[in-house]
């Protein structure tokens, strides 16, 4: 019964994670880069997560109490997964753009005008306060 | 149904190595250090799904407490890295 899901979801894990880094070599620039690696190696490593935890819930099921800590642990792990892997993406890509990488063939960058302006201010502010 | 899970883990696990291998390709070809990192947080992704993985593969749960504190610790790795290239090239001088 439950054999079929937990192959489903090894194979949409495969499948996923292959995407992932095929789109980490093929994209042009940092940004979408990170775009295709994060999004799908995340989705991926959760679906192979899901499998483990299905895995360990049929086990438990069929009577090998040991499988059940297996099925907990694994969700936690999905869910430290699901929590960090967008916060370190996010840290990257905000890194990247102040050490002023500009995405390829971008035409406009309003978010490095609008800093420009905001840090200078703040900057301004600052020296303000100090003198 | 009769299917050898553990022979199915071991194999998606397997699978994931070999493709942490590409994804490391990218850290030495990278042009930019941001793309070295991209790669870094690919790499620390895959092993932490193939812990999950071999802990089905050679029936130790604990594999996957070792895969949760893996997660944990890079994602702190990648937030230091991050905060170490605003200090180092960006305008937050």
């Amino acid at each position: 019964m439950i054999e079929p899901l937990i192959l489903a979801c090894v194979a949409i894990s495969m499948i996923f994670n292959t995407l992932g880094v095929i789109g980490l070599h093929r994209f042009p620039d940092v940004y979408t880069r990170l775009h295709a690696a994060t999004k799908c190696t995340t989705f991926g490593s959760i679906f192979a997560t899901i499998a483990v935890a299905a895995y360990g819930f049929g086990q438990w099921y069929y009577g090998n109490a040991a499988y059940g800590n297996m099925t907990a642990h694994a969700i936690f792990a999905l869910l430290a997964l699901l929590i960090t892997n967008p916060t370190g993406a996010h840290a990257i890509a905000r890194a990247a753009h102040l050490s002023g990488i500009s995405p390829k063939r971008a035409v406009v960058d309003i978010l490095e005008e609008d800093r420009k302006k905001t840090g200078s201010k703040k900057r301004e502010e600052a020296k303000g306060v100090e003198s | 149904m009769n299917v050898d899970f553990p022979l199915v883990f071991l194999f998606l696990s397997a699978y994931s190595a070999i493709l942490m291998l590409v994804a490391a390709l990218r850290g030495v070809l990278g042009p930019t250090l941001p793309d070295r990192v991209v790669s870094l947080d690919t790499i620390n992704t895959l092993v932490v799904a193939t812990m999950v993985t071999l802990a089905v593969a050679f029936k130790q749960i604990i594999y996957v407490d070792i895969a949760i504190v893996y997660a944990l610790l890079s994602f702190i790795t990648t937030l230091y890295i991050a905060k170490y290239m605003e200090m180092k090239m960006g305008v937050g001088k």
